[in-house]
């Protein structure tokens, strides 16, 4: 695999960039693997990665249903933060983070990370509470958070109307400077360049089928381009891990629902940082396109149409209007919608099931984007070991029989 | 976003509607004898297919009473709409 660097830039320009290296092999599957991966979105491709780079596993598989990244890591509006209350979610999320701050280096690949900031608003005395908790909790678990009131939010962020009389009128907010945003292309494009120059195949346009077991323990997988031998899959498939689970016949705790996001057309920098709201659903950030990004909720029925309802995203673009008029003759580009599985406690599962051989990384819900790195890192840990790590031990799959939840509803700075 | 039609009201727009999730889970009988096990079941475990699911709906913005429907998740399709009390009807 040849390196990016300026030096290949410049020869490649002398041949009009037409001479290029495949940035991944298209291979045909093996009849057997060590490993297989089902879904082929940043969380499979950084786990194959993670095994390939940290727990010497190279014959490994990711199995993708369509192209990688067009599942949910191309459809999130890519917001990268580690403020959440618990001490479980801290470690978690600021364990990504930490990776985050050093991923371009390591895959030889820009995800364009961009630590330009993510401020939380309060809107009314018990989210200002809330906030300032929050703030303590973080600090606590050395995450960096601050706490302002009106004029510094208005100071952080100029655009935004701080006028008391508004319907929500803004209080304050919590600024996370460490955290911001990162390009979600360049991670799945990134780590699957990288995992695949270690030998792992990744096969797109193969959709699995069935799971084959022998008695307690996994065999293989029925897939559109046959049958695969493996003695260990580990399952991240966001949306549509219930359905995989269904063919093993296991029960997860989930909800897949539309989360939809939109952006704007291009226009001149005019919001340098991540605005998010919890109390009016609405948060915003500005791509490096010059595309307003934002992010609105979820429909509360389980729907697997990638579409989601009209009305949500007018909620929330009128909140937006409220917090910032200068947006009012802003027209929308494009509108998408991702499925998202959803935990009874709004956090993930990393986890070994009660089959030998099969593990599940989901239930990221609508916040998984951030974690990519993280996830991945514990996920391959978990497989590779058949135990997890202790930062993923709180997210498993027995927290549902032993009640010990980690509950981040309200409490992870934005509404699940 | 599609049309609900409630079996008391008519076809009305689903924002009318709040969801209710898997219908015919049943509330176990004797509570106090249920394992951890079992409670999980019963409180968290679902089946949110793929496909056809049997859910409950409930006219909030209208009628305010809670019915069943049969519903197709892929494609937002509802095949049938039935009253609370009576069993799923066989696909």
């Amino acid at each position: 695999m040849k390196k990016y660097s300026l030096y290949s830039l410049i020869k490649n320009s002398f041949s009009y960039h037409e001479n290029w290296q495949r940035a991944w092999r298209d291979p045909i599957p093996k009849k057997e693997y060590e490993i297989i991966i089902i879904g082929g979105g940043g969380h499979g491709l950084a786990t194959a990665y993670y095994l390939a780079k940290k727990h010497n596993i190279r014959n490994i598989a990711v199995l993708e249903k369509g192209w990688i990244g067009g599942g949910n890591t191309g459809r999130n509006t890519t917001i990268i933060r580690s403020n959440y209350l618990w001490d479980a979610s801290a470690g978690l999320y600021d364990h990504a983070l930490k990776i985050w701050e050093g991923l371009s280096q390591e895959l030889n690949y820009n995800v364009m990370f961009s630590q330009r900031g993510v401020m939380n608003l309060a809107h009314n005395l018990q989210d200002v509470r809330d906030l300032k908790r929050r703030t303590h909790a973080n600090r606590l678990n050395g995450i960096d958070a601050v706490y302002l009131n009106t004029e510094e939010v208005k100071k952080f962020c100029p655009i935004i109307n701080t006028s008391p009389d508004i319907r929500y009128p803004v209080l304050g907010g919590t600024l996370q400077r460490r955290a911001g945003t990162a390009r979600h292309d360049a991670v799945a494009w990134g780590y699957a360049r990288s995992a695949d120059e270690m030998g792992v195949d990744i096969i797109q346009n193969c959709e699995v089928k069935g799971i084959k077991r022998n008695g307690g323990s996994v065999e293989g997988l029925e897939t559109t381009k046959g049958f695969i031998k493996t003695k260990k899959i580990g399952v991240v498939a966001a949306g549509h891990s219930s359905v995989i689970a269904n063919m093993a016949g296991l029960r997860l705790p989930l909800e897949s629902k539309p989360l939809q996001a939109l952006v704007s057309e291009p226009v001149k920098p005019i919001i340098d940082t991540v605005v998010m709201s919890n109390a009016v659903h609405a948060y915003v950030s500005q791509s490096d396109k010059g595309e307003l990004v934002i992010g609105a909720g979820t429909d509360d029925y389980v729907s697997y149409t990638q579409k989601g309802s009209h009305q949500i995203v007018e909620g929330t673009l009128s909140a937006i209007l409220e917090l910032y008029p200068i947006f009012s003759r802003m027209r929308m580009l494009r509108q998408w919608g991702g499925i998202v599985d959803i935990c009874p406690d709004a956090s993930p599962i990393l986890s070994k099931t009660s089959i030998k051989g099969l593990y599940f990384n989901c239930g990221w819900g609508t916040g998984g984007f951030k974690a990519t790195p993280g996830s991945g890192d514990l996920f391959a840990h978990t497989i590779a070991n058949d135990e997890p790590h202790k930062l993923n031990a709180a997210f498993n799959l027995n927290r549902f029989i032993s009640g010990d939840l980690v509950d981040e509803h309200g409490a992870a700075a934005v509404a699940h | 976003m599609f049309i609900i039609n409630c079996p008391y009201c008519g076809e009305r727009d689903q924002q009318e509607f709040k969801a209710g999730g898997e219908a015919h889970i049943e509330r176990p009988k004797q509570p106090t004898e249920l394992s951890d096990d079992e409670w999980a079941e019963y409180l968290f475990m679902r089946k949110n297919i793929k496909g056809v699911q049997f859910e409950r709906w409930n006219h909030a913005h209208g009628c305010r009473k809670w019915f069943n429907v049969a519903r197709d998740t892929s494609n937002d399709e509802i095949k049938v709409v039935y009253k609370m009390g009576e069993k799923p009807p066989l696909e």
